[in-house]
């Protein structure tokens, strides 16, 4: 997994709530048996009509908007269990999905994936929509050490939660598969001392 | 402060806290818990990629014995004794069972007589049990909580970390319990139970917490019942739910095919009955509602929290997201849905494709005709599902009907296959999600019980069952 420290970006808005993962990867892209690949048809019926053609109102397909932050509405990724709704987003190359709200396992299934949900008050999420659509080149700062993202050049700034955990994972790029592979002893001893 | 500790030294445990903490291998200092999982279920669409990392980082899976494996997401449910035409699929049902096969994964690949939809089958054979913690690259994985085990989805990752070492690094959820008190209505299944309570709770109400649901309404259910109920605590935002095992549960289990057997069996319900929640547990959130509150439910929106009963009208709602909602589904603030002219129903489903889904959908069925203008698919959950409805002659009612009975699998509910919905037109479904384009794009899905589908086949148009019924 790669290492993340602090990020500076401009940012996506997509001030939509309850985007559930069957919208960031639909299910008829799911056929693939690799992990790449599938930023190509992230929000795909978003970013296309029906005719195939590009949908020029929706916010990805505008080049005023870009970056590696997405700014999205309250509630992200409910619905299905699918992590390739992370790899779609990682994919497409994003690494900071801001939200007042998001689903247990979207949230498990960025970290896993080295994308980092920063979960944010309404209110500061309702002003940094506003600043974002606003002004596109406004820089955002995410720092994860120190728990914060910030808007540059002002004193817009809040700070998120994140277990302790995951962000020493994060910041050094270790996987849960390499910490539970150095505990194989104590899960066979827990294995061999079941009660139930 | 005394008096404090000496209160929570008394207090009792629940179900949930119960399970969890006899599968606690080790704790990080301020980091998550390592839970031992008892059960992997697996399927071709998430698995690939989490056998790939192994096979690159070439870790072995560890205990190849705790996991089975079924293909269904996938699956065509015509002719499933042909090779299968799409590509991609074929290529991913190939996949999985070259990768069982490596790694000594037990398969119950398409056409097999155990075959079937994940959620389906496992509980059917007996693999799902009591006070089991169980895992599956599947949000509907709650539904296994209905026996009292702790189940949930994961990613694609975790998937990878448990065929790795057979555990996974979590944080203890929070607990929340729902408790309905009375006697249903005529008509009212435990699909409705369900999509009342999440139309009243909303789709995030549940993120963060595991759940419980308790009194006399789901005591008095069937466990067909009780998975409808719990497969859909993930649309509340939980990521599980739990029904206390009780003689219903042991009933259910005994003689099933992977089932202890005999003295063992017996062992396993002694200590089964010690699981349910204690009087004195506390909870971190508790609703109650009342069952006689409950009437046949349907959705108007694009999620699962967007419910009403079918005889109320949809609410009006100055908001962005409803609004954008109703505009996709063409639907307007304030009206009925009662007389919507309807073309498609779908009964199936990990929500509600058991053989008793399909005993009620046939007792409303029997003797009538579908509406000229409804394809209506009946889709079972498995092999065994399948095999119950000819065998109990409910086979012959559909014909006779005008249903058309497909073979096992997901179908419709995601349409990854060739079940789709067509563009702009709506279905009425036994299924959990009603995503925009969720049963194929432009699709626009009304979430309903199996009696309400049947009622809307025959009809061709949605409508209050309870006054058919007598
Ligand atoms: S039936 Fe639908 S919800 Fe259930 S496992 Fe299959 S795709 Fe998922």
């Amino acid at each position: 997994m790669e290492k993340f420290k602090t990020l500076q970006s401009t940012a996506i808005p997509l001030a939509i709530e309850n985007i559930d993962t069957d919208q960031i990867i639909p299910a008829r892209f799911l056929k693939a048996t690799d992990r790449k690949g599938f930023g190509d048809n992230v929000f795909r019926d978003w970013r296309f009509n029906k005719d195939e053609t590009t949908n020029s109102s929706f916010v990805l397909n505008n080049p005023k908007y870009n970056g590696q932050i997405l700014v999205a509405g309250d509630n992200f990724g409910c619905g299905s269990s699918r992590e390739h709704a992370a790899w779609a987003l990682s994919d497409y190359g994003l690494k900071v999905i801001v939200s007042s709200f998001f689903a247990d396992i979207f949230k498990g299934n960025a970290l896993n994936n080295g994308l980092l949900p920063v979960q944010v008050s309404k209110d500061f999420l309702k002003v940094l929509l506003d600043i974002v659509t606003k002004n596109p080149k406004t820089q955002l700062t995410v720092d994860l050490e120190k728990q914060s993202i910030s808007v540059k050049g002002t004193s817009f700034k809040e700070s998120f939660e994140i277990d302790t955990y995951k962000k020493t994972c994060l910041i050094n790029g270790y996987d849960d598969i390499d910490y539970l592979l150095s505990k194989k002893e104590t899960i066979k001893a827990f294995e061999a001392k079941k009660t139930y | 402060m005394f008096i404090n500790k000496l209160n929570q030294l008394k207090m009792g445990q629940t179900l949930f806290d119960k399970v969890w903490d006899a599968h606690v291998v080790d704790t990080i200092k301020n980091g998550p818990q390592i839970l031992y999982i008892d059960k992997h279920l697996i399927h071709e669409v998430t698995s690939p990629q989490a056998f790939n990392e192994l096979e690159n980082r070439n870790i072995p899976v560890f205990r190849p014995q705790q996991i089975v494996a079924t293909a269904d997401h996938n699956t065509p449910t015509q002719n499933q004794h042909l090779p299968v035409k799409d590509e991609l699929s074929r290529k991913q049902l190939k996949q999985l069972s070259e990768n069982c096969k490596k790694n000594n994964i037990t398969l119950y690949e398409l056409g097999h007589k155990y075959n079937g939809i994940v959620h389906v089958m496992a509980p059917e054979l007996g693999i799902t049990q009591p006070g089991m913690t169980i895992v599956c690259g599947d949000s509907h994985t709650s539904t296994h909580g209905a026996f009292g085990s702790i189940a949930f989805g994961i990613g694609t990752s975790q998937v990878a970390q448990v065929f790795a070492s057979q555990c996974l690094l979590l944080t203890k959820p929070k607990s929340l319990r729902v408790t309905v008190n009375g006697t249903l209505k005529k008509g009212v299944l435990p699909k409705d139970v369900i999509l009342y309570i999440i139309s009243k709770l909303g789709t995030n109400a549940g993120t963060g917490y595991f759940c419980e649901y308790a009194g006399d309404v789901f005591e008095n259910m069937s466990m067909e019942g009780r998975m409808t109920v719990c497969n859909m605590s993930i649309e509340m935002g939980a990521r599980g739910g739990m029904i206390a095992p009780d003689q219903t549960t042991f009933d259910y289990v005994k003689g099933k095919k992977f089932a202890p057997k005999g003295e063992a069996f017996e062992k396993k319900v002694k200590y089964w009955k010690t699981l349910p929640t204690e009087a004195n547990a506390t909870f971190d959130k508790e609703y109650t509602f009342e069952a006689s509150d409950i009437e046949p439910m349907v959705t108007y929106g694009t999620n699962p929290g967007m419910g009403i009963k079918v005889t109320e009208n949809i609410p009006t709602l100055k908001d962005a997201s409803f609004e954008k909602s109703l505009k996709y589904m063409n639907f307007k603030q304030g009206e009925s849905l009662i007389n919507k002219p309807i073309n498609f129903v779908f009964i199936g489903s990990c929500t509600n494709s058991r053989i008793e889904d399909f005993r009620v959908a046939a007792s409303f069925i029997k003797g009538k005709k579908k509406a000229n203008n409804v394809t209506a698919w009946l889709v079972p959950g498995s092999k065994q599902v399948e095999t119950q409805i000819i065998e109990e002659g409910l086979k012959t009612i559909f014909d006779d009907a005008g249903f058309e009975l497909r073979q096992p699998g997901c179908s419709a509910c995601l349409a990854m296959n060739d079940d789709k919905i067509p563009q702009g037109e709506y279905c009425v479904s036994t299924s959990n999600r009603n995503f925009e384009g969720r049963q194929g794009q432009g699709s626009r899905t009304i979430l309903a019980s199996p009696l309400v589908a049947a009622a809307t086949a025959v009809e061709g148009k949605i409508v209050d069952v309870t006054k058919q019924l007598n």
